[in-house]
C-alpha cells in the first residue's frame, strides 16, 4: 500500500474552471484505475492557478490477477467466425474450450504493477482531460493534433511512494521537480513524496489546498474590514474566484473617494466586483461605505501600501466611468431614451423592442382596466410599461447589463416620475427565479405580468416553443414568473383570454406592417385555435412542476385543470386541487374514489356491450369504430312498469338530488371544501348501492335505470373533478 | 527602483525595444495606416499564419474613435499607443520573458501584485481567436497576453504568443500620475525642456473627438467603405493580398468612424462587421494561397 502524488503544472488556469477541473481529474483518475482493476479509494484533489494536484492514499502495489471468460461462436459456425474470435482473443484454437458446442476462451491476466498502470494512466488522463476551452501552444503546435490543455502545460510530478512514475505526454516528461510561488520562490523545488508535497509548497509560498486559500480570503477580508470599523459585504463567489487567482492570498483594505458614493450602491458594488474582483464594505449605518478589499498574491515588501494605492487608482478610474454614465444617462428622460428601442430587434418575427413595449403597454393598461390586477391605475401601468425597457439603451446598462430594470428605476425617480412607476420599472423583471421576491405593488405586478405574457405568448404565436431541454427564450421561466405573480396576488387571469389578447396585439402590429393578403396568411399560420389551447396547457405543465415542492399531486392538478367544463384560470383551480387533495386524504375521499372507479368500469362495460350489441343488430360486427364510454345508457328516468325501487336505489337518488345542486353551488362560489362535502355525502349511498343491488339485472328496464343512476353519480362527481385522472 | 526616477514615456518604449531586440525580436515600425489595435498590423495578422518563425516587436498607434472624450477624461483617448510583441512559435518561457520586460521598465513584482487573469481574445472582424489573460498590475490591466489559435479563420500552426502592452496605462502607472496628459513624454536635457503627453496630444484629442463624433462627413465615409470593399476584392482577384489587406484595414476603420457618428443601427452593425470580416478573411486566404506552396516546400509535413 503506497500513496501516490500527481501534479499537473501549467500556466494560469482560469479561476472559474478550477472546480470543474478537480472533478474531471477525480473522474478520469478513477476511471483509468478502474479500467486496470484498481480501486482508487480515497482521493485528495487540490487546485491553484498554476497546478492541479491529486493524492491517492494507499494504492495497492499491483492489480489482482484476473481470469476473463469470453463466449465465442458455436463449434458448428463457419470458419470465418472462429477466425474472428481467435483474432479478437489472440489465442490459438487448441486453447479454446468446447462447452456443449460453443467455444469459450479463458484468458488469464497476471496482476500488473501499479507503477505500470499509472505510467499509462497519466498520459491518458492528460489527453482525455475535458476543459471548457483548450488550446495548443509552442513548437509542437505546428501540427493541429498537438496536445491541448487549458493553457500551456509546463510540468508533471508523478511519485508513487518515493519512486518516480516515468512517463511522457506532449513532450513533457514527469519528474520530482515543481515550482513554488511565481515571485516569492521562482526556482525549482524537489518533491519527495505525497507526504511532503503540501508542506514543501507551503514553505515556498504556495497554499495548494484551494479550500484553505478560500478560508484565508473569506476570513482575511472580513478582518481587514472589521479592523477599520467596517463590515464586509459577503460574497462567496468572490471568495472562490480570488482563491482561484492566488497561490498566497493576502486581503488588503483600501478606500476610495467618498464623492463616488453619489452613484447608486449597486453600481459601485458591481464595478468593484465584476471588473476588479473586489469586495465592498458597509459602514456602521449598514450603507455602502467608501472602502474595498482586494486580494493580492504576494506578501509585499512594503506591506501592500503600493498595491492598495494602485488598486485605488484603478477603482477610481472605473468609478469615474460609472459616474460619467450615471450623469450622462440623466441628460435625457427615459422617454427620450426609449426612442432608441426602435433600433433593437426583439425577434425578427416579433419586431423591435419598441414594438414589444407598445404591446406590453397596451396589455398592461388592459390588465388594469379589466380589473385583472385590482386597484391598479391603468394610466400608471401604461406609463410604467412604456418606460420599463428604456434603460436598455442607457450607457450604464450597456456597461452592466445585469443592472437592467434597477437603473431604469433610479433614472425614473431622478426625473420625478411617481414612485409606483419607478418601482414598476425597477422590479418588472421579477420574479427572476424560484425564491426571488414576487412583486405585490399593483403597477409593478401589472407590468411584470404584461411583459412576461407578451414574451410567452409571442413566442408561442411564432412557434418558438420549448422542446425537451431546449428553451432558448426562457419561456418556462416566464411561465413560472406568471404563475408566482398570479398566486401571490390572487389574480383571476384567464389564460386563454389573456393569450388571445396578446395574440390580438401582435396581430394588429403585423397588420400595420404588411399587406392585407400577407396578414391573412400570417393569421392562418400563426393564430390557429391550437394556440389558445397550447398556452393554458403549457401553464398546467409548469404548475405541476412549481407545485411539486409544495406537495401538490400532479394527478389532482390534471383532475381539475383537465375538466371538460372549466375556466383556464390558476387561482380558483388550484384552490380546488388543494381541497381535493385534502378530501382524497380522508376515508370518504378514498372510498368515493373506489366507488367512482367501480361505477365508471360498469358504465364502460355497459357502454361497450350496448355498442357491440348495437353493432351486432346492425350487422356491423367487424366495424373498427371504437365505442365511447360516454355512450352509456341515458340517466334515469325510472322505467315505467317497474315496481317499488330498492331502498338503496331510493337512497342514492335522494342523495344525488341533494348533492348535485349543493356541489354545483359550492363550485360556483368556490367553496371547494363544501363541494367536497357534497361529494362525500354520496359515499355511503353509493357503497350501499353496490352492496345491495345488482346493476346487471335480467330485466333490461331495471338495468337501464340502474346504469342511469350510476351515470348520474359519475356526472355529479365530474362537476367537481375528473376522478378518472386520479391515481390509486 | 524607488531611488531612480521612473522612465519617461519615450524611454519606456526605448527600454522595451532594447529588451525585446536583445531577445531576438526584429524591431519594426508602426504600420502607416489607421488601425484600431496593434493586432491589425500585417506583421501580426498575416505573419501569424504559416509555419515560419516570426519574432517582432513594434509600437502601433491605435485609433478608437468611440473612445474619444474631447481631452476631458484622464483615462480615455481616441488615439493611443500599443506595444506589440509577436513570438512565433510561442516559447516555453514566454511568461518569464514577459515578466522580465516589466522588471526592465521598473516594476518590482515583490512590491506590486502581478496577476494573470483569464481573458480570452476574439476578433470577429479578423476571424481570429486565442486564449490568454489580461495581465494585472495592482488591479490594472497592463497587457493582453494571447496565444493565437486561429487567424482569418485558419488554425495558427504553430501558435504565436502575442503581448500587447497598453503604453499610456503602463506609463501612468510607472510614473504614478492620475491624468494621462500629465505623463512625462520626454525628460529635459540640459536647457532643452521635456514635454508632457498633453503637450503632444491634448489638442489632437479635442479636435479628433469633435471630428469623429460630429464633423466627419458620413456620406463620404459610407462611400469610402464601399470603395475599400471593392478595392479589396479587386486586389484579392489580382493576387496581391498585402494590398487587399490594406483595404480591409481601411474598411474596418471607416466602419469604426461610422459607429462614432452614430449612423449605424444595431441591425446594420452586424451586417457591416460581417462585411469587414469577409474582407479580412479573404485577404488572409489570399495571403495563404500565395505563400502555401513555399511553406509546404520549406517545412515538410506542414499542412494548412
Amino acid at each position: 500500500m503506497t500513496d501516490f502524488l500527481l501534479e499537473l503544472r501549467s500556466e494560469e488556469i482560469p479561476a472559474r474552471m478550477q472546480a470543474g477541473a478537480r472533478a474531471e481529474l477525480d473522474k478520469l483518475f478513477r476511471a483509468q484505475l478502474a479500467a486496470a482493476g484498481l480501486e482508487a479509494g480515497d482521493l485528495t484533489i487540490w487546485s491553484t492557478p498554476r497546478r492541479l494536484a491529486l493524492i491517492a492514499k494507499e494504492l495497492p502495489d499491483a492489480t489482482a490477477a484476473i481470469s476473463e471468460e469470453l463466449k465465442g461462436p458455436r463449434t458448428s459456425a463457419p470458419p470465418q467466425a472462429l477466425e474472428g474470435f481467435l483474432r479478437k482473443t489472440g489465442l490459438t484454437q487448441d486453447r479454446l474450450e468446447d462447452r456443449d458446442g460453443v467455444y469459450f476462451a479463458v484468458i488469464e491476466r497476471a496482476g500488473r504493477a501499479t507503477r505500470d498502470v499509472l505510467a499509462e494512466a497519466i498520459p491518458a488522463i492528460v489527453r482525455a482531460f475535458a476543459w471548457p476551452k483548450s488550446m495548443r501552444w509552442g513548437r509542437e503546435s505546428t501540427s493541429s493534433e498537438s496536445l491541448r490543455w487549458v493553457r500551456p502545460l509546463s510540468g508533471i510530478v508523478a511519485i508513487l511512494g518515493d519512486e518516480l512514475i516515468a512517463c511522457e505526454v506532449g513532450g513533457i516528461s514527469t519528474g520530482f521537480a515543481t515550482r513554488g510561488h511565481r515571485f516569492h520562490c521562482p526556482g525549482e523545488i524537489t518533491i519527495g513524496s505525497a507526504a511532503d508535497y503540501a508542506d514543501k509548497l507551503r514553505a515556498c509560498h504556495v497554499i495548494v489546498d484551494h479550500a484553505e486559500r478560500a478560508a484565508i480570503v473569506r476570513d482575511g477580508a472580513a478582518k481587514a474590514a472589521a479592523d477599520a470599523g467596517l463590515t464586509l459585504v459577503e460574497d462567496e463567489g468572490l471568495v472562490i474566484e480570488n482563491a482561484g487567482l492566488t497561490e498566497w492570498p493576502v486581503p488588503l483594505l483600501g478606500r476610495f473617494d467618498e464623492a463616488f458614493l453619489a452613484v447608486p450602491p449597486e453600481v459601485i458594488q458591481l464595478t468593484a466586483r465584476v471588473n476588479q474582483k473586489y469586495f465592498v464594505v458597509n459602514g456602521a449605518d449598514g450603507k455602502l461605505a467608501n472602502g474595498f478589499v482586494c486580494t493580492a498574491n504576494i506578501v509585499a515588501s512594503d506591506s501592500g501600501a503600493e498595491i492598495v494605492a494602485g488598486n485605488r487608482k484603478v477603482l477610481a478610474a472605473r468609478l469615474s466611468d460609472a459616474r460619467f454614465f450615471w450623469e450622462q444617462d440623466q441628460k435625457k428622460t427615459l422617454a427620450e431614451h426609449a426612442e432608441k428601442l426602435a433600433n433593437i430587434t426583439f425577434h425578427e418575427k416579433l419586431g423591435t423592442v419598441a414594438d414589444k413595449v407598445e404591446r406590453v403597454a397596451k396589455l398592461a393598461e388592459w390588465l388594469a382596466s379589466e380589473g385583472i390586477v385590482p386597484n391598479c391605475d391603468p394610466a400608471l401601468a401604461r406609463q410604467a410599461a412604456e418606460l420599463a425597457k428604456a434603460d436598455l439603451v442607457t450607457e450604464m446598462v450597456g456597461e452592466f447589463p445585469e443592472l437592467q430594470g434597477l437603473m431604469g428605476g433610479y433614472y425614473a425617480r431622478a426625473e420625478g416620475l411617481p414612485d409606483a412607476v419607478a418601482d414598476a420599472i425597477r422590479d418588472h423583471y421579477k420574479p427572476v427565479g424560484q425564491g426571488d421576491d414576487v412583486p405585490t405593488a399593483p403597477v409593478t405586478v401589472t407590468v411584470a405580468l404584461a411583459d412576461k405574457l407578451d414574451t410567452l405568448v409571442g413566442f408561442f404565436v411564432i412557434k418558438e416553443r420549448p422542446t425537451g431541454s431546449r428553451d432558448p427564450f426562457a419561456l418556462r421561466r416566464a411561465a413560472l414568473g406568471i404563475i408566482e405573480l398570479v398566486l401571490r396576488n390572487g389574480l383571476r387571469l384567464e389564460l386563454d383570454y389573456a393569450a388571445s389578447r396578446v395574440g390580438h396585439l401582435i396581430g394588429l402590429q403585423q397588420e400595420k406592417s404588411t399587406s392585407t393578403a400577407v396578414h391573412e396568411i400570417w393569421l392562418a399560420e400563426f393564430m390557429g385555435a391550437e394556440l389558445f389551447r397550447a398556452v393554458p396547457d403549457f401553464f398546467v405543465d409548469r404548475l405541476k412542476v412549481q407545485q411539486r415542492e409544495a406537495g401538490v399531486r400532479h394527478d389532482l392538478i390534471d383532475a381539475v385543470f383537465g375538466l371538460e367544463k372549466r375556466k383556464d384560470e390558476i387561482v380558483g383551480n388550484l384552490a380546488r386541487v388543494k381541497a381535493l387533495q385534502a378530501f382524497m386524504a380522508t376515508d370518504d375521499g378514498a372510498n368515493l374514489l373506489a366507488g367512482y372507479k367501480r361505477a365508471a368500469n360498469i358504465l364502460k362495460q355497459a357502454g361497450d356491450m350496448s355498442a357491440s350489441r348495437l353493432r351486432e343488430g346492425l350487422g356491423e360486427g367487424r366495424s373498427s369504430a371504437t365505442p365511447s364510454p360516454e355512450t352509456a345508457p341515458p340517466p334515469t328516468p325510472p322505467a315505467s312498469g317497474r315496481g317499488e325501487l330498492e331502498p338503496a336505489e331510493t337512497a342514492l337518488l335522494a342523495a344525488l338530488d341533494t348533492a348535485e345542486p349543493a356541489a354545483a353551488a359550492a363550485v360556483a362560489d368556490e367553496r371547494f371544501t363544501d363541494a367536497m362535502s357534497a361529494l362525500a355525502s354520496l359515499r355511503v349511498p353509493i357503497d350501499a348501492f353496490f352492496e345491495d343491488v345488482m346493476v346487471n339485472d335480467p330485466d333490461p328496464a331495471v338495468r337501464a335505470f340502474r346504469l342511469g343512476l350510476l351515470a348520474r353519480f359519475r356526472d355529479a362527481v365530474h362537476s367537481v373533478a375528473d376522478f378518472s385522472k386520479i391515481e390509486g | 527602483m524607488a531611488e531612480t526616477k521612473p522612465l519617461s514615456f519615450q524611454d519606456m518604449i526605448l527600454t522595451l525595444h532594447a529588451y525585446w531586440g536583445a531577445r531576438g525580436c526584429a524591431i519594426l515600425q508602426p504600420y502607416d495606416m489607421r488601425v484600431g489595435a496593434g493586432t491589425f498590423h500585417p506583421a501580426t495578422t498575416l505573419r501569424s499564419l504559416g509555419p515560419e518563425p516570426w519574432n517582432v516587436a513594434y509600437v502601433q498607434p491605435s485609433r478608437r474613435p468611440t473612445d474619444g472624450r474631447y481631452g476631458e477624461n484622464p483615462n480615455r483617448l481616441q488615439h493611443y499607443y500599443q506595444y506589440q510583441v509577436i513570438l512565433k512559435p510561442s516559447p516555453a518561457d514566454i511568461q518569464d520573458q514577459y515578466l522580465g520586460s516589466l522588471a526592465a521598465i521598473g516594476i518590482d513584482p515583490l512590491l506590486h501584485d502581478i496577476r494573470f487573469v483569464e481573458d480570452d481574445w476574439e476578433s470577429p472582424t479578423l476571424g481570429a481567436w486565442g486564449l490568454g489573460w489580461e495581465v494585472w498590475c495592482d488591479g490594472m490591466e497592463v497587457t493582453q497576453f494571447t496565444y493565437f489559435q486561429q487567424m482569418g479563420g485558419y488554425d495558427c500552426k504553430p501558435v504565436a504568443g502575442e503581448l500587447t502592452y497598453g503604453l499610456e496605462r503602463l506609463a501612468m502607472y510607472i510614473q504614478n500620475v492620475d491624468n494621462v496628459y500629465d505623463l512625462r513624454f520626454s525628460d529635459p536635457v540640459g536647457d532643452v525642456p521635456g514635454v508632457c503627453y498633453g503637450d503632444v496630444f491634448l489638442e489632437n484629442e479635442r479636435q479628433f473627438s469633435k471630428w469623429n463624433f460630429e464633423v466627419a462627413d458620413t456620406d463620404s465615409l459610407f462611400a469610402g467603405f464601399k470603395a475599400a470593399e471593392a478595392e479589396c476584392r479587386r486586389a484579392i482577384a489580382a493576387n496581391v493580398p498585402l494590398a487587399a489587406y490594406d483595404q480591409a484595414i481601411e474598411a474596418s476603420h471607416l466602419f469604426n468612424l461610422l459607429q462614432a457618428r452614430g449612423v449605424i443601427s444595431v441591425q446594420e452593425r452586424a451586417n457591416y462587421m460581417a462585411r469587414v470580416r469577409d474582407l479580412a478573411k479573404g485577404s488572409c486566404k489570399a495571403w495563404i494561397d500565395s505563400q502555401s506552396d513555399r511553406w509546404i516546400a520549406q517545412y515538410p509535413g506542414w499542412t494548412l
